[in-house]
């Protein structure tokens, strides 16, 4: 009836898990009951959880990223203080099973849930009003593909609780993923997770990319794209061709679980090489998917920032593109170890060096962008600077790693750690908050406290810097990965110092924290509220609307004549179009992706525990879904011009408000 | 500057409002086609790697029926044509001719899956299943998931059937959804083609 659901799989005898639950469950109550005391959960509904409106879908995105952040980065302190601890005879305070699992969790977390949330959000938010469309091409799919990511979500947590979590590293590598090894459900958990969001991901990149090449505003060719649209596209490119390999490559893993098939199996002909080049086809694009976003909000903040037109508009865009082919013939740099030999090996090797070249041209575009600029130190412009040197450093150990040679050493070791976080935190971490920082105040109307986002960079700068750089000399003293204790004394210092620096990060997502708490308390001062819609001098056209825009984003679609019309018009003292108001076709909100999103949930749930008919619920529930959704004729509606003239007329008496404060 | 393809369908309903605007469903569904491609190119992929690893099972020489192949191939195709006509009723607005023809196109997709399940069963029958060698497990996947494909495909047109005699009828977005069911069924023939290529007639080969 519960497949192999039991009681024994809540695990009380760990005291940590048991701690962490009481702990979950006494905010998620309280979270329930302020909802249900103020009374909130019908606009929660119908504002929030139905919506289609992309600014507040990018919202949600960012809350679970941030909420992922914290899981994943407890995962992280946790590894840092058993390696302080577990040394020369010392286990430590984490036995093997549990260590396994939160080094496992920690990278499929931060790279599924956080990172790629944060990303999808950022994309959310401000693609469609930089081109001037007034929502996503699918909005419905939009939705979606949020509760497909929160689905995935929600299942690699409640394995914290219910059973356990995969215990071969985050890409779960077989044959010790197969079932011979890994009996348990800790696999099936990950398979799942992970499939369901995908899904999600991939209706995104194909719901985006179909937004920018057929909705942008008339006049904007390809050329006249924002940079962070451009970035925005590739990334879209990137998810399309790399993500269906993913959902192949772990669905014949599940096959081998669920079916006993043998593809990657150690007997039968099964080739486990062939998993290996499979994941990285799809895992190699997938970091220029999380960095290429990046790359953009870094062009956008430094040309902001600096007062400058972004240095080599084109040579970026082709730079991009660039990284966009060359990241799909470098996979196999991954596993130069595997024995393909020489000359594939060589080709891989020079293929990986030659991505340092565009990534190069980048760097020098917002060197010069910023050279004589009229820079202003702001929290994402502090971001952006950090970003430079750090992602410079790890972009060089990239290089080294990048010999087949030096990789044959450094493989599998703490070098290759700390060079992958050297860019992944330096690269698409400050990023995607510099991000955060720059258009907070356009998803909002007012921005950030500006002296907490500069603590917290300094401290996630310094901190990275102690926490990674004893990574790459513990690497080069041959430390290799996910160690659970060790006995080697010329290494224990080095743990100590990484621990520090983890202790250091930790209070940097304190200080955000507090950023985001002093942020909503003071809102409403003069100085932190954006009455204008463009609180930087911005350059693009989500500055030209109100902040926050209306649902409609734009009330008259503007006519685009270059890059950074809006900037140019600024600068003339151009007012605005003259176009006559029309009412505005708009999509309605749907609850389809809720229950889609449930019996998602309920289908992977049941198929981890072997829940047959449980499973076969959750299945029917999702087509029965899609048709009853496809059935409906009541998706949209029409915002009449008598409102878009009365929002118009409140955004301006806001502008007026601020002119008459200057 | 601007040319029509950059043009946002949301600036143009502003120009004649009161019509429904064109959301680009055919486009996107075109894009979702080739992420499906690729989803079986990786899938042939892990099919070209383990096609000789029999296990000490047996071959393709030994288990394909091309006879049995050759009608699968037949009637697939087949329905690719019996779509075409339906696709051409809707355009004349014949919604009879298009329920018939598409009625038909059901029955050869049917018999197709038919077909294979038959296969499929009588394999593993002969205790030659998918957890028999690696070989045949690619065999399996690579063939089982087209042909869950054109179950979906099958699911789907029924739905469509159904709404279409519904309130539907042939609206503008019905028109959409037969346009993108159509390229859907096409697209599940040429990947048949490469199957039926590279798996079969060379497994016999």
């Amino acid at each position: 009836m519960l497949g192999k659901l039991s009681l024994s799989a809540i695990p009380l005898d760990v005291p940590i898990l048991v701690g962490t639950f009481l702990g979950v469950a006494v905010i998620g109550l309280a979270v329930l009951g302020a909802v249900t005391y103020y009374g909130k959960w019908g606009y929660l509904w119908r504002d929030w959880l139905t919506t289609v409106d992309h600014k507040r879908l990018a919202v949600m995105y960012i809350i679970l990223a941030i909420v992922m952040l914290f899981r994943g980065f407890a995962d992280a302190i946790m590894m840092r203080t058993q390696l302080a601890l577990a040394y020369k005879g010392n286990p430590g305070y984490l036995p093997p099973h549990h260590y396994d699992q939160i080094f496992s969790a920690h990278g499929t977390i931060m790279i599924f849930f956080m990172a790629m949330a944060f990303m999808t959000g950022l994309m959310n938010l401000v693609v469609p009003l930089q081109i001037g469309a007034r929502d996503v091409a699918f909005p419905f799919l939009n939705s979606l593909s949020f509760y497909m990511t929160l689905v995935g979500a929600l299942l690699i947590n409640i394995s914290l609780f219910i059973g356990e979590f995969a215990q071969c590293g985050w890409l779960v590598y077989p044959p010790l993923s197969e079932m011979q090894f890994s009996p348990g459900v800790g696999v099936d958990y990950y398979i799942w997770a992970v499939q369901i969001s995908g899904v999600g991901t991939l209706l995104t990149g194909v719901n985006f990319f179909t937004t920018i090449v057929k909705m942008r505003a008339p006049g904007m060719g390809w050329m006249q794209m924002p940079v962070f649209t451009w970035t925005a596209f590739c990334t879209t490119v990137l998810i399309m061709v790399s993500f269906p390999v993913l959902t192949v490559t772990l669905a014949l893993l599940s096959l081998d679980r669920y079916l006993g098939m043998h593809f990657f199996t150690n007997d039968a002909g099964g080739n486990v090489m062939l998993y290996l080049s499979m994941i990285w086809t799809w895992g190699h694009p997938e970091v220029y998917i999380l960095v290429i976003p990046a790359f953009g909000v870094f062009s956008e903040v430094t040309a902001t920032f600096s007062q400058k037109p972004l240095f080599g508009y084109k040579t970026m865009v082709y730079a991009t593109c660039s990284i966009m082919v060359l990241s799909f013939v470098v996979w196999v740099h991954h596993f130069f170890t595997m024995g393909a030999g020489a000359n594939v090996n060589t080709f891989f090797g020079i293929m990986t060096m030659i991505i340092a070249v565009p990534t190069g041209v980048k760097i020098f575009n917002w060197l010069f962008t910023m050279y004589k600029g009229r820079v202003e130190f702001t929290a994402p412009m502090h971001w952006t600077l950090g970003f430079m040197i750090t992602f410079s450093i790890g972009g060089m150990t990239g290089v080294m790693m990048a010999m087949p040679a030096a990789d044959w050493i450094l493989h599998n070791s703490l070098f290759l750690i700390a060079h992958f976080h050297n860019v992944i935190i330096g690269g698409v971490y400050f990023g995607y908050i510099a991000g955060m920082g720059f258009w907070f105040p356009k998803a909002f109307g007012f921005k950030l406290n500006e002296a907490w986002g500069k603590r917290a960079f300094w401290c996630w700068f310094v901190g990275f810097y102690l926490a990674f750089i004893p990574l790459y000399v513990l690497g080069l003293e041959g430390m290799t990965r996910r160690m659970n204790h060790y006995d080697n004394p010329d290494w224990y210092p080095w743990m100590l110092v990484a621990e520090v620096g983890a202790i250091v990060i930790a209070l940097g997502i304190v200080c955000q924290l507090t950023q985001l708490y002093v942020s909503i308390r003071d809102r409403n001062l003069p100085e932190n509220l954006d009455l204008t819609g463009d609180p930087w001098n911005g350059r693009t056209l989500e500055w030209s609307i109100s902040s926050p825009p209306p649902a409609y984003n734009f009330a008259v679609i503007p006519d685009i004549h270059g890059l950074d019309t809006f900037h140019t018009e600024k600068q003339l003292g151009l007012k605005a179009h003259g176009k006559p108001l029309a009412p505005i076709h708009m999509p309605k909100n749907t609850s389809a992706g809720v229950f889609i999103g449930l019996f998602s949930f309920i289908l992977g749930f049941a198929s981890i525990w072997y829940i047959w008919w449980l499973a076969a619920i959750g299945l029917i529930g999702i087509v029965a879904t899609m048709i009853l959704r496809s059935a409906d004729r009541d998706v949209d509606y029409y915002v009449p011009v008598s409102e878009i003239e009365h929002n118009e007329e409140v955004y301006s008496r806001r502008i007026a408000a601020a002119q008459a404060a200057e | 500057m601007a040319h029509e393809a950059t043009m946002s369908p949301l600036a143009h309903a502003d120009d004649h409002h009161g019509e429904h605007h064109e959301t680009p469903n055919v486009f996107g569904f075109w894009l979702y086609l080739m992420t499906d491609c690729i989803l079986f190119g990786s899938i042939f992929a892990a099919f070209a790697v383990l096609r000789n690893q029999y296990a000490g099972g047996p071959s393709g020489k030994e288990l394909f029926d091309l006879t049995n192949v050759g009608i699968e191939t037949a009637i697939l195709l087949f329905s690719s044509i019996t779509y075409g006509f339906a696709s051409l009723n809707a355009l004349a607005k014949n919604k009879t001719m298009v329920l018939l023809w598409l009625a038909v196109t059901f029955v050869l997709g049917v018999s197709f899956v038919g077909l294979e399940l038959n296969e499929f069963s009588s394999m593993i029958a002969e205790g030659n299943g998918p957890d028999r060698s690696a070989f045949l497990s690619a065999f399996f996947t690579l063939v089982g998931t087209h042909g869950l494909h054109v179950t979906c495909g099958l699911i789907w047109m029924v739905v469509l059937m159904v709404q279409m005699m519904g309130p539907q009828d042939l609206s503008e977005r019905m028109m959409n959804k037969l346009a993108c069911l159509s390229l859907f069924w096409h697209f599940l023939d040429i990947v048949w083609i490469c199957v039926f290529s590279f798996v079969y007639l060379a497994g016999v080969m």
